[in-house]
């Protein structure tokens, strides 16, 4: 206390009426801007504040028109779980999710590099084929697609038709990884060369090592999309309940609890929950992913 | 150095670049060129899967253009989408970009808060919109009717079935958001204060300072949401699988586009005609459609200065 006390008091000269007025619209822009703030947050927000709402209020009151529950029913949340395959779909989710993303990653790494860093006749027309894949809906392909999984190798009724091919690289992994790489400088790998390291060593020791927030970046969108994949399982895995992942099942949810809005939106909680607890964990790098894909050249 | 030697160190480099490249090689011709060439040659096919595919001609192609009475409302609503999503999401995206890099309090949780939906998964945020907006017991209407605001139909009312999907859409801004933030933070700062001693308005500024300097970034937001929008499958499915009522697996059958194929786009209708009525042949017409649409999109950003092709020009 007496430390603030001892300090002379500043005193001020008295604002002009220029820097009164500057002063003044710089405070009316701060309340505008954060009133703004809020209304946005309050739409990003609500939707959220409401499902989970939702998820705690007893049957009849889901289908009322009361936004807050009367008695708050957590015993809902143990009841999706118990509903006949629920943890079967978080089974077969972490599966394809998992090794999915491990495939990918170490397929795309090789690849990646090589775009980024190898000289050599095609490359710009590589990276062109590398988009037009990424551009390519899924839809225009999965006939043929379809037909040689389930006729010619027999393989529908199961998630192993996604995730086999995530062994051969996946195109959005390359290019974001190949953007990471090319912000590495180039001076890194020809030291690495000059002091005798082969192309798989210096990949290995000097350049992965510094590429592991654009790995993390890689890892946690393909994380994501198989999380979030509904068509791949619709097409492969629709005919064996015991195939289905939770994105594919939620959507059935609906269907055996036809009037429960407050177990469907129990469920739905419990299918966003580990995504948003993932981007909590791994913040930086799904932000700097997204970033590079748009801004980064 | 020899001829010999540097033929063989050329040859070496060919093989190191080959070996690197090699998953991808085999991926683009298993999983993408051979498929793609495969869809062309169904498109002319009449195949059920079951009997062996006969040669038909256009057949499917003047199917799917004169009889099929799903395509000409996918088509039109895939291009409802394209114009009227995507330049609302740039749009909102720039302008939630915009508001991030005002705000000087607490700015982590806003931009926590605006990206959070971004990261729902896009059944269950469908879902949970098909829940909110429910006329009968959605707490969207009740609020609305509170407030004494006109409460609509939303996914149960073939006009305002699109405009609920757009709302879905511009919640889940939040990549766009950061793009854009990132984008305005590396605008110059002293082009700002060039305008402001030359007593540029705030409009003035964003037109002639801002908005240049993010061209690229909007040309990518631009055209990657075209892209995304060609390949909208879940969201519309969902909506209209949920808001019909349709129980799986109870014998209903669902009504493409719920309600009245306002829903409807053409990734559903490949689903439909492939897998639903195991007519591959017309599914790959449609397929081929959804192709040509997306390339073109696609060549529009080759020929752009955007942000994708500065990176394969590198």
């Amino acid at each position: 206390m007496t430390q603030v006390l001892d300090k002379p008091l500043e005193l001020k000269a008295p604002p002009s009426p220029a820097e009164r007025t500057a002063r003044r619209r710089s405070l009316l822009e701060w309340i505008a801007v954060h009133s703004l703030g809020i209304a946005a947050a309050l739409f990003f927000t609500l939707p959220f504040v409401f499902v989970l709402l939702t998820s705690l209020m007893s049957d009849s009151q889901a289908l009322s028109r009361d936004l807050i529950p009367h008695t708050w029913e957590w015993d809902n949340y143990r009841k999706v779980f118990d509903t006949p395959g629920f943890l079967t779909w978080w089974r077969n989710t972490l599966f394809y999710a998992f090794l999915g993303t491990a495939l990918t990653v170490i397929s795309s790494i090789p690849v990646a590099y090589a775009l980024a860093k190898f000289r050599f006749r095609g490359r710009n027309l590589a990276l062109m084929l590398v988009i037009s894949m990424m551009m390519l809906p899924p839809q225009v392909i999965i006939i043929p697609m379809y037909l040689f999984w389930a006729k010619q190798l027999d393989l529908s009724g199961s998630l192993w038709p996604l995730i086999i091919p995530m062994a051969f690289g996946d195109a959005f992994s390359i290019f974001l990884l190949r953007q990471f790489l090319t912000t590495i400088p180039d001076e890194y790998v020809d030291a690495a060369k000059v002091d005798g390291c082969g192309d798989l060593r210096t990949l290995l020791k000097v350049v992965l090592p510094m590429a592991k927030p654009g790995i993390a970046a890689v890892a946690l969108f393909q994380f994501f999309y198989a999380w979030n994949d509904y068509f791949g399982p619709q097409i492969y895995a629709s005919e064996n309940p015991g195939a289905w992942t939770l994105s594919y099942g939620l959507e059935s949810f609906k269907g055996a609890h036809h009037t429960d809005w407050n177990l469907t939106m129990a469920a739905t909680v419990l299918v966003m929950a580990p995504v948003i607890l993932v981007f909590f964990f791994a913040q930086k790098a799904f932000v700097e992913g997204v970033t590079l894909t748009g801004v980064k050249g | 150095m020899s001829t010999y030697t540097l033929r063989a160190k050329h040859r070496r480099s060919t093989l190191r670049t080959l070996a690197f490249l090699s998953p991808w090689l085999i991926g683009f011709t298993v999983f993408f060129a051979y498929p793609l060439v495969s869809t062309v040659y169904f498109s002319f096919m009449r195949y059920d899967g079951f009997r062996p595919p006969v040669w038909t001609g256009t057949k499917n192609w003047t199917y799917v253009f004169e009889h099929y009475p799903l395509f000409w409302p996918a088509l039109r609503n895939t291009l409802w989408l394209v114009v009227i999503m995507v330049t609302l999401r740039v749009a909102f995206g720039l302008g939630v970009g915009l508001l991030i890099t005002k705000i000087k309090t607490a700015t982590g949780v806003f931009r926590t808060l605006f990206y959070l939906p971004y990261l729902a998964p896009p059944v269950a945020a469908t879902m949970a919109f098909a829940f909110l907006l429910n006329p009968g017991t959605g707490p969207v209407n009740s609020l609305l009717e509170k407030t004494g605001l006109p409460a609509p139909g939303w996914f149960n009312d073939p006009s305002w079935s699109k405009p609920a999907l757009t709302l879905l859409a511009l919640w889940g801004i939040g990549d766009l958001m950061v793009i854009f933030m990132a984008a305005l933070l590396d605008v110059p700062k002293e082009q700002y204060e060039a305008a402001q001693l030359d007593g540029a308005t705030p409009w003035q500024r964003f037109r002639y300072v801002t908005l240049p300097n993010i061209s690229p970034i909007v040309v990518f937001a631009v055209v990657t949401g075209v892209i995304q929008t060609m390949q909208y499958y879940t969201q519309p499915l969902i909506a209209g699988k949920v808001a019909s009522g349709v129980i799986q697996g109870a014998g209903t059958l669902f009504e493409p586009g719920y309600p009245d194929k306002s829903t409807l786009t053409l990734p559903q209708l490949v689903y439909n005609l492939g897998f639903q009525r195991f007519d591959y042949g017309s599914a790959c017409v449609v397929a081929l459609v959804l192709f040509a649409l997306s390339m073109a999109f696609t060549a529009l950003l080759m020929r752009r200065k955007g942000g994708l092709i500065q990176a394969g020009e590198r």
